[in-house]
């Protein structure tokens, strides 16, 4: 769907991130997952989903990037096809400057140890009939690390007391543990193999806030302590302003905007993250804000419209907005936006 | 006001089971239906196994003074036509049951489950012919199955066994297979590959144990109408062959003649027949509850 441009500029912005001798720990070129519609006895496609639709990305050591949008936008596709858990249309996927997309499912095993996923539901991501210890050890266990039963239980039990949870703990089912020890099980089970990032795909959401904070400050401890890098997918803007230092805001398939969290939250260029920013609630009654809503909702992926994306919601559209796609470019220095209108 | 009693209601929660009988006399108070399924089958099994012990008779041997006794003295349930002792004759065929009951439903699961698994978690093509294969399997009533498979394979126990289970496997395979399509989209299988691990081991260490419950109380049913399908078959000939005692046939060599005169030779395998699907039944339903580690405290 996008335009060679739009693609050769998401590459520069992607390269000029990375100002370091290091490869960046993660680097994503134009990453697209189409899914199939099919229809029929003969399973004939009859369509596609642009789930993601063109997206690129870098994450360095020791950063995180935010990846929000609304849900349906591809945000968690774009984490489960990072995790090659479903396979990418195309694009490039480099971890440590080493190019994944391709390996095969053998080829990719070391590779894993390197990437891990953290997921939103802490009830359905946990084997029920597996004791949280042995959930834990299985990363260690499949990737033969330690010598012996009693040298992975002593591991299993280290990550255990680094997330928080008792050592005693380890012989209990899954749904003896609250949510928020859950999702720290999730947690402990994601550092096991020590990878150097993590994705995390909504991984507060599904807890409350107060167990929110614990886990977030959880997540940012550990990423001090060993320089993680953190894929944060999530829709609460809230969360991802405490967490990241980088901020892709999805819309539809596309990011729309990809810039620092300072940036994006003191001056955001694109319609979208304005609208976005502005619906997020202030503790504060008497604060008055100039509300940019959005009317309508987020088209159907399967038949995305023509030319920006957001245009059929756009307060500002114009003609050239129905016609041309925007390419992603920098606006400000760091801040890229894929608005026709957007300025510094 | 109500006076809690501490103790008794520690006591009910399970707070003192530690040792082996506390923790069978919480399973008999905890599922009382179970632990009397459990009992009828252990009592079911035991007869089985030491039936050489407990019965005076050879079950096959002929007696033509005894032709018909009547239950009591030498012959505790009687005696047939041919003056076979009743006890010997049910506590052999006990034997018989149990092989036909466990090596079919054992059986059949075994090849079930690896067909509900392979079908569910490789999908496709695959899934698409082994289901329609399964259907034509279950278009023929479970008993016309068996006779059929009966008749071309000829009349002898491991015949009977393998009759019965073949149709087992297509209600195990959709059952496996339905559960296996609900589990393979769970986060946890996502969680499993991400870290490399191998389908087929995702298939063995994550679905398998997690379509154990319905897996169990399937298992027991089965092992309860195999015996039934048994009898069905030895009622109608082409069971076991003589002179093996089998429930079945000894029901139904005696059903039309002698259900007036000798009505012993009837009520007694038919007694056993029920004691038996009844007990299992009662403890599967026991054992999904118990084996679902939700439930334990």
């Amino acid at each position: 769907m996008s335009d060679v441009t739009e693609t050769s500029d998401n590459t520069v912005a992607a390269s000029n991130t990375s100002a370091t001798d290091k490869p960046p720990v993660l680097e994503v070129v134009d990453l697209k997952k189409h899914f199939p519609v099919k229809k029929g006895i003969f399973q004939t496609t009859v369509g596609q989903v642009f789930a993601v639709d063109g997206v690129s990305f870098t994450i360095n050591e020791g950063e995180t990037l935010g990846l929000v949008g609304e849900s349906g936008c591809g945000k968690s596709t774009v984490g489960r096809a990072l995790m090659r858990l479903i396979e990418p249309t195309s694009g490039t996927i480099k971890l440590d400057g080493r190019d994944v997309t391709n390996l095969s499912k053998r080829e990719l095993r070391p590779f894993r140890r390197e990437m891990q996923i953290i997921f939103q539901d802490p009830f359905s991501s946990l084997d029920p009939r597996m004791t949280a210890g042995k959930i834990v050890g299985e990363p260690l266990s499949v990737h033969g690390i330690g010598d012996s039963r009693d040298e992975r239980r002593e591991m299993v039990a280290e990550l255990f007391e680094r997330v928080g949870l008792r050592k005693g703990q380890m012989d209990n089912f899954p749904h003896q543990f609250s949510g928020g020890q859950r999702q720290r099980i999730g947690i402990a089970r994601a550092l096991a193999l020590n990878p150097k990032l993590i994705v995390g795909d909504e991984p507060v959401s599904a807890l409350d806030v107060s167990i929110q904070a614990q886990v977030i400050n959880l997540l940012l401890d550990l990423q001090a302590e060993r320089q993680l890098s953190y894929l944060f997918i999530s829709h609460n803007l809230a969360v991802v302003e405490h967490i990241s230092h980088k901020i892709a805001v999805m819309y539809l398939g596309r990011i729309v905007e990809y810039a620092s969290k300072e940036a994006i939250f003191r001056s955001p260029k694109h319609p979208y993250t304005k609208a976005l920013l502005s619906a997020v609630p202030v503790p504060d009654p008497t604060l008055k804000r100039d509300k940019l809503v959005l009317q309508g909702d987020v088209p159907s992926p399967v038949n995305p419209p023509k030319g920006c994306h957001f245009h059929t919601r756009c307060p500002f559209a114009e003609d050239i907005c129905r016609k041309d796609s925007p390419p992603l470019r920098e606006i400000t220095p760091g801040q890229l936006a894929a608005c026709h209108f957007a300025e510094a | 006001m109500a006076i809690i009693d501490h103790e008794a209601e520690l006591e009910k929660a399970g707070a003192n089971v530690t040792g082996r009988f506390s923790s069978l006399m919480y399973f008999i108070r905890s599922y009382p239906l179970g632990a009397i399924g459990a009992l009828i089958v252990l009592v079911f099994v035991l007869t089985a196994v030491f039936a050489d012990f407990i019965t005076a008779f050879d079950p096959t041997t002929t007696d033509s003074t005894a032709s018909l006794a009547k239950p009591g003295g030498v012959h505790p349930l009687g005696a047939d036509f041919m003056g076979r002792d009743m006890w010997s004759r049910i506590v052999y065929g006990a034997r018989i049951s149990l092989i036909v009951g466990i090596g079919s439903a054992a059986l059949g699961s075994f090849f079930g489950v690896i067909i509900g698994l392979a079908t569910g978690y490789i999908g496709g093509w695959f899934d698409l012919i082994m289901q329609r294969v399964i259907d034509i399997m279950q278009a023929l009533p479970l008993l016309v199955m068996a006779l059929l498979m009966a008749a071309a394979l000829g009349p002898s126990l491991i015949n009977t066994v393998i009759a019965i289970s073949i149709p087992l496997i297509p209600q195990t395979a959709r059952v496996i297979r339905a559960n296996t399509l609900a589990l393979r989209e769970m986060p946890f299988i996502e969680a499993s590959k991400a870290v490399g691990m191998s389908e087929w081991r995702i298939a063995v260490q994550h679905i398998l144990p997690n379509t154990l419950a319905p897996l169990i109380v399937l298992g027991t049913a089965k092992l309860g109408s195999a015996i039934l399908t048994e009898a069905s078959l030895s009622f109608l000939g082409l069971g076991i062959p003589e002179p093996h005692p089998s429930w079945g046939r000894m029901l139904s060599e005696s059903a039309a003649e002698y259900m007036r005169t000798a009505p012993w030779l009837v009520i007694f395998p038919g007694i056993a027949i029920s004691l038996v699907v009844f007990g299992t039944n009662l403890l599967g339903d026991a054992l999904r509850d118990i084996l679902d580690p939700r439930q334990r405290a």
